[in-house]
């Protein structure tokens, strides 16, 4: 029996957009307001598992080709690496430096190493929610 | 400069190895890596000259300040020795393994773990500081578990690396206790300033116990009696591994320790009977067991057992002089300690060649049993002439150095006897008498290596291959080893003057340096050259007549080796601990759930209740709103109702119920961060519990015991009761300072007006940074359980 989710999917293709959008605005927003690499992560991510929902595997793969245990791993890497650099600057292991820089048409914007290690943060959020979640499903 | 580039350069090249070896197709790698040893092994040669003159070289680094650890090189005569033997036996050995392991092999691997075991090795030679040395030490134990391990679809491969892993790790920990106990002896970790300080050091209470714990450790690393059980188990590995780290370098690392703490400890008579009585027993018994092994490589580990029990004795008797101090007849006791690091070269030499010759046999033949073996001296004359002249020396025999070497060690148990101190005239007759008789072994096995492999009748028909005679590249390494073999003998004193003299400096610090020089003459007459005669007429007539007397061994009952008792030992540990867990780790979901409850009540209540915290204060809290009151009828509701629910969907819809109200909450009391995470986290475990739910079995009535029931009640209840008196009290509690004042001033501190954020990427990242690489490793956990499983009807890739 084949499930009628013509409404699903009308409404998952429209609404993915603005969970995506949500999950990057969060992630942005992270350093003065709510949100953060952490729940940045997760909104992403539980875009991509209710595309998974929605649509089947191959399909959800042909348009977003990652293996998301290697975000995963990125996102590990890009985490730590973020804490090691520090040291190279001699300053104690996870240090971060913020800085305020003038650029064109944006004008004054705050950018922080934080924000390297929050995404890291998110990159291993998503990798392994979506991980986790395709090797329940395609388990037998 | 140079030393910390040598510690650092096979590291950087194990490192390397990985991303470049694919380009590495038609090439053996092995040439790559080949490059790292020769090219260190030249440059120590040329520090030799200012070594001679007495120069050192010390470089200091801070690692970890806080905690005293500074990594610390340090180049002497001692360490020199070492570094040349991993430099230059290093570099045969991977010349050698180039010709030996074909392209097929994960060669990668190999070189990776090889170049890691060089750089671990040169990190313990070069190592000041105790704790940086253990560090290294533990690497060279791994390493080797790596390399033994490296065909490891063999079932016995793997049980040698690990027995060897056991073995040495535990001796390991017992040496970290013993550099410990040193510390609060001492103060410090350096192991110059021990040796300054060793006055203070040998009148301290924990003098014998650290002693015994380091000795522990070199004991179990260089196979002594009765550690030496895992040695004959690690031939498993591939023999270039077997001839640079079973028999070169590693082994010899426990003789290192010795060498190096003999300024610490030597001089006390618990040391000198300690090292030179295990030593001696080690040289015997592993030459009385050599003789009856078949296995070539095993019959080679037997007789690298005892050949270290010579070399340890040799410390041991040496150390007598440190007793006495220096005076004209304390010199005579240094000598055993000068034969102790020639022996050292020289079994490395003899030692290294005869393994090569072992594996060119193996590779051409494909056998290293010796009754299937024999009359190969025609077919392979190249290789008869490398074991011909590795036998000799290693019997003792001239013009090799083996003789000069095991000569000066007769004499050094001889003269011993003139000793005054340490009781020697009880029990001090017995060295030289152990040592001629364990020789005569020594003789025998030499000549079996000889004789049943090249002599005798050839059998074809039980040989793997046609034999022939190997390819070039796999002869020059040990041809290279034969021809030191040879030259050491005619030149020793080049060897002694330039190479053992500095490092006899470095045991003995308050000796002058010419006088612990001793002059080798190849051509003498002493009582020493007539034992050596005694072990050749008694061992050819034992060699003669082994059929006859074989039958000795049969008298060693199997259930009484070392090998059974440890077996039985770890059968015992496993079983035991075995039983222990499946006590509490009995697979039912609902026990852990137990544990974890009833020790969070018992921990969390506990302290409140002993501690009297609780504080019940209704007055100081504000109002509750009449939407507040909804939300907890609602909660209650979905609480309750879940308690009665028979489908799995409701239960989960319930706890959503719950959860989300939550987030209410927290929306109610302006935490917008903790809201939205709790939403989003309650949806995605919803959806993954609806995922999880196909492979469940529907929820049954459970039949269990009244008295089950009401436990399982009282705890939940007591959890219920506990976490709502602990979030009534930490509203007015008050017996620690609250930190949320330190977080105020985030924008100034970390740069985030986000007080939440701040803490979770600034204040508190380091627990942020590991919770991610948890959360990874819990995804790769689930993925790999579930993805790699062996599907139905498969079996085990084990074996």
């Amino acid at each position: 029996m084949k499930i009628n989710d013509v409404i699903l999917r009308t409404v998952v293709k429209a609404v993915v957009f603005i969970i995506l959008t949500l999950g990057v605005y969060l992630f942005f927003a992270g350093h003065n307001a709510p949100g953060g690499g952490f729940i940045g992560g997760l909104v992403l991510g539980s875009a991509v598992v209710l595309l998974y929902l929605t649509y089947d595997i191959e399909t959800v793969h042909k348009g977003m080709p990652f293996d998301f245990k290697k975000v995963a791993a990125f996102g590990v890497l890009l985490a730590t690496g973020t804490a090691i650099g520090s040291i190279f600057f001699n300053v104690p292991f996870l240090t971060q430096a913020a800085r305020e820089f003038h650029f064109p048409l944006l004008g004054e914007t705050h950018l922080s190493t934080v924000m390297i290690f929050e995404a890291g943060v998110a990159l291993t959020v998503i990798g392994t929610l979506v991980t986790i979640i395709l090797s329940i499903s395609e388990d037998e | 400069m140079i030393v910390e580039l040598a510690i650092l350069l096979p590291f950087i090249m194990a490192a390397v190895i990985p991303f470049i070896y694919r380009r590495f197709k038609k090439v053996h790698i092995g040439w790559l890596v080949l490059a790292v040893p020769v090219v260190l092994f030249s440059i120590l040669t040329t520090y030799i000259p200012r070594i001679v003159n007495g120069q050192t070289f010390t470089k200091t680094y801070e690692w970890i300040p806080s905690f005293n650890i500074s990594f610390t090189t340090y180049l002497d005569g001692l360490s020199m020795i070492f570094s040349l033997l991993i430099t230059g036996v290093g570099s045969l050995v991977i010349l050698y393994s180039i010709f030996y392991l074909s392209t097929k092999e994960s060669l990668h691997h190999f070189y990776c773990y090889l170049l890691l075991f060089m750089g671990a090795m040169l990190g313990v030679v070069f190592s000041d500081h105790l704790m940086v040395l253990y560090a290294f030490w533990e690497l060279t134990s791994v390493s080797s578990f790596l390399l033994i391990a490296f065909w490891h679809h063999r079932k016995a491969s793997r049980a040698g690396a690990r027995k060897a892993m056991t073995i040495t790790v535990t001796g390991g920990v017992a040496m970290l206790a013993g550099f410990l106990t040193l510390y609060t002896i001492a103060g410090t970790f350096s192991i110059r300033e021990l040796i300054a300080d060793v006055g203070i050091i040998q009148e301290h209470a924990l003098f014998i116990p650290a002693m015994i714990l380091v000795l522990l450790g070199a004991f179990t690393k260089s196979a002594q009696f009765p550690f030496h059980i895992w040695l004959p188990d690690a031939m498993e590995a591939p023999t270039p591994v077997s001839a640079y780290l079973h028999s070169a370098t590693m082994v010899k690392a426990g003789i290192y320790l010795v060498a190096r703490m003999s300024p610490v400890f030597g001089g006390h008579e618990v040391w000198f009977w300690a090292v030179a009585g295990v030593g001696i027993i080690t040289l015997f018994w592993g030459s009385f067991n050599a003789v009856r092994q078949f296995d070539l490589k095993a019959l080679l580990a037997y007789s690298t057992v005892s050949q270290l029990g010579l070399i340890m004795s040799l410390f041991g008797l040496g150390s007598a002089a440190h007793a006495l101090g220096y005076s004209q007849e304390s010199l005579l006791y240094t000598q055993a300690t000068f034969a102790a690091l020639f022996h050292l070269i020289n079994h490395s030499t003899f030692k290294g060649a005869l393994f090569m010759m072992v594996g060119i046999v193996d590779h051409e033949v494909g056998t290293r049993d010796i009754r299937r073996l024999g009359g190969l001296m025609a077919l392979m004359p190249f290789t008869f002439s490398i074991a011909v002249i590795g036998s000799m020396s290693m019997a003792g025999l001239p013009p090799f150095n083996g003789f000069l070497s095991k000569e000066m060690f007769f004499t050094a148990t001889v003269d011993i006897l003139t000793l005054n101190i340490f009781s020697i005239e009880s029990f001090g007759l017995l060295f030289p008498v152990i040592a001629w008789f364990a020789s005569v072994f020594t003789f025998v096995y030499s000549a079996i290596i000889v004789g049943r492999t090249f002599f005798g009748k050839l059998q074809p028909e039980r040989l793997e291959k046609p034999p022939h005679e190997a390819p070039i590249g796999m002869l020059i390494p040990p041809f290279i080893l034969v021809a030191v073999v040879v030259g050491i003998f005619f030149f020793p004193n080049v060897l002694g003057r330039n190479i053992l003299g500095p490092a006899m400096k470095s045991i003995y610090p308050s000796f002058p340096t010419k006088e612990l020089i001793v002059d080798i003459s190849p051509w003498h007459f002493n009582t020493a050259l007539l034992m050596t005669i005694g072990v050749i007429i008694v061992g050819v007539l034992l060699y003669r007549s082994l059929p006859k007397w074989r039958a000795v061994y049969q008298l060693f009952s199997q259930k009484y080796t070392l090998n059974a008792y440890y077996e039985r030992i770890i059968g015992f540990s496993e079983s035991k601990s075995g039983w222990f867990t499946r006590l509490y780790m009995n697979g039912n979901l609902t026990y852990y759930f137990i544990y974890i409850y009833v020790i969070f009540v018992g921990i969390v209540a506990g302290y409140f209740v002993l501690s009297d915290a609780f504080v019940w204060s209704p007055a100081k809290d504000s109002a509750i709103e009449y939407y507040e009151f909804i939300l907890l009828f609602i909660m209650v509701f979905a609480a309750v109702a879940l308690l009665f629910t028979k489908g799995r969907i409701t239960a989960v819809l319930l706890n959503g119920v719950l959860g989300y109200s939550v987030a209410f909450f927290f929306v109610i009391f302006r935490a917008p961060d903790l809201a939205l995470t709790q939403l989003v986290v309650e949806s995605v475990t919803t959806a993954l519990f609806l995922l999880c739910f196909k492979f469940l079995p529907d929820l049954t009535k459970e039949n269990i015991s009244r008295a089950v029931k009401f436990s399982k009640a009282t705890i939940s209840i007591l959890v219920g009761a506990t976490v709502t008196l602990i979030g009534l009290t930490v509203l007015h509690y008050e017996k620690f300072m609250p930190i949320s004042t330190y977080f105020e001033d985030s924008y100034n501190l970390a740069g985030g007006k986000n007080i939440v954020n701040t803490i979770l990427g600034d204040f508190r990242a380091f627990d942020t940074m590991l919770e991610v690489v948890v959360l990874f490793i819990a995804g790769l956990g689930i993925y790999t359980l579930i993805k790699l499983k062996a599907k139905k009807g498969e079996t085990d890739i084990e074996n």
